[in-house]
């Protein structure tokens, strides 16, 4: 699926990434210790992990919500944070973080109206992006009126909105039920063929990531890096049938293995609530 | 569940409450014959001679107070925005405040009555609108705060990813979510401001206000008057509430408060 691998084709490159935090106490927490990792163009790619692995923390440094403490992070093959300045990354989070007083419509117009769109455009990029997410007859909605599926859908078409060469996920479906969660998967799988975005995936499912993904990096806990990458050779399209593919539990099963393998002891340092709160997880 | 409702189903939501409400008005019509508590009868014969003439004309009495609470709810109201969008700015500033503003809250404000009509002068209507003012201006201070700190730290994130300023994040994000706050308190300041107006006025002041109607009726021994006059601010009180619920109907029909339907 991946396109010719030139040095411009690289949406996202993290070298020697560190990130640490200083908890109670001023003791120094490492969260995550020297990330390298290349993500190119059309690449879906995910990050995978135990709870507290500051995955969520990569995904921040990326879309310059949070800094790292050394290494350098460009995006679009410029920094970061020139990269947001630019736009260029749209983010869905595990809430869907929709205002409740405006319509699903308006909801997905609101990148454009911050750039400062004209309203035809703005109106024209909206009703494109709902029917992108199959919520058409549902733009004249209040967020409340949907289901939390559907409110999340509404999220990716607002993240989508600015047609950015980068969509960073943040465990998107981790509240939904399974089988929403399943549908989400092949639902996203359709957008990312069809838009050809660069996606980067945060979750702590295994067979969310292998059905999904291009690649798999996965993460060790504290100090959070990443250990192994797992190239997802399944054939596209993907749909239920691969959830039945030999080669899907092969692939699953070398996921968990990894895990396994980079899990650390399960000393309780100080600071681990803060990476906790930063992963969004109780 | 239909987010419409038939009018006669809302009809029948509000019979038990309206047969009720007759009942009592009717057993109080055929069994009190006290002078201080006229029946109801006598108290709206009363209303109809003083409507705008004599020597308590209430039409013109609850007008005049209408106005200073109107008054006081206003100034009330703008410095409780002005004072909250100031402290919730900053967060230490919040927190060394809310609870100042909270305490004072709980004191009776009332009391300083006859200090503002000193203040203000006894004649100056605006010595009552003073008092309502300060009564209105903490739940309008303390729900303008609350609500612009009560917006989720994702929304915050997620105007950040689009590199926008603190500006825009008001405008967008900060004002809408403290909107619902800011009208629940203006629902419980209409009454404030009336209150503040009409217990000031019992401490003096010109004559053609509720509050001096009542106090004078009341010692001329005219109890239907009093009542009167205090039906009239009972009703303005009533109608100026259902004004500010209906404006939350207009301005913000997607909150929980107002849609009502119980859905998420």
């Amino acid at each position: 699926m991946s396109g010719p691998q030139s040095e411009q084709a690289s949406v996202v490159r993290l070298t020697g990434v560190d990130k640490s935090f200083t908890g109670r106490g001023e003791t120094l927490t490492t969260a995550l210790s020297g990330i390298d990792l290349d993500i190119r163009r059309g690449e879906f790619v995910s990050l995978i992990g135990p709870s507290g692995c500051g995955k969520s923390t990569l995904l921040r440094i990326i879309g310059d919500l949070t800094q790292p403490t050394a290494g350098e992070v460009m995006v679009n093959g410029k920094p970061a944070a020139a990269a947001r300045r630019g736009r260029e990354y749209g983010i869905v989070f595990q809430a869907p973080v929709l205002f409740d007083w405006r319509r699903v419509d308006d909801n997905v117009r609101l990148p454009l109206e911050l750039l400062g769109v004209g309203r035809a455009e703005r109106e024209a990029r909206a009703r494109e992006m709902l029917a992108l997410v199959e919520l058409t007859e549902f733009a004249r909605h209040y967020p409340y009126q949907l289901s939390g599926g559907m409110q999340q859908r509404v999220a990716i078409a607002r993240a989508l909105a600015l047609e950015p060469a980068l969509l960073l996920m943040d465990e998107p479906f981790g509240a939904l039920d399974e089988m929403t969660r399943e549908r989400m998967n092949s639902e996203v799988l359709r957008i990312w063929e069809k838009t050809g975005t660069t996606i980067v995936f945060v979750t702590h499912s295994i067979p969310e990531a292998v059905f999904l993904s291009s690649r798999v990096a996965v993460m060790s806990r504290r100090p959070g890096r990443i250990t192994h990458t797992v190239e997802i050779d399944l054939p596209r399209p993907r749909g239920m049938e691969t959830r039945e593919n030999r080669r899907y539990f092969e692939l699953v099963t070398e996921v968990r293995h990894q895990l396994r393998g980079g899990e650390a002891d399960d000393d309780v340092t100080a600071g681990i609530d803060q990476i906790a709160a930063e992963d969004g997880i109780e | 569940m239909s987010r419409r409702t038939r009018w006669w189903q809302r009809a029948l939501f509000y019979l038990p409450a309206a047969a009720v409400f007759l009942g009592v008005i009717a057993l109080w019509e055929f069994t009190v014959h006290s002078g201080v508590l006229p029946p109801p009868s006598a108290i709206i014969n009363a209303l109809i001679e003083n409507w705008s003439s004599g020597r308590w004309p209430l039409f013109i009495a609850a007008r005049n107070t209408f106005v200073e609470a109107m008054l006081g709810l206003f100034i009330g109201s703008l410095l409780g925005v002005v004072a909250g969008a100031a402290v919730a700015r900053w967060a230490t500033a919040r927190d060394a405040v809310l609870p100042i503003a909270i305490a004072a809250n709980a004191i009776p404000i009332i009391a300083f009555a006859p200090i503002m009509n000193n203040w203000f002068g006894v004649l100056n209507p605006l010595s009552k609108a003073a008092i309502a003012a300060v009564l209105v201006f903490f739940p309008i201070f303390i729900n303008v705060v609350r609500g612009l700190a009560s917006v989720d730290p994702a929304a915050i994130e997620l105007m950040r990813s689009y590199a926008v300023g603190e500006w825009t994040i008001l405008r967008k994000v900060r004002i809408p979510v403290a909107l619902p706050f800011f009208l629940t308190g203006l629902k419980v300041s209409t009454t404030l401001s009336l209150i503040g107006a009409i217990v000031a006025e019992y401490f003096g002041g010109s004559s053609d206000v509720i509050g001096r109607v009542v106090v004078q009726s009341a010692s001329a021994l005219r109890w239907d008057v009093s009542w009167a006059a205090i039906l009239f601010g009972a009703t303005t009180g009533i109608l100026f509430y259902l004004a500010i619920a209906g404006a939350e109907r207009l301005l913000i029909p997607w909150h929980a408060s107002v849609r009502g339907d119980g859905s998420t």
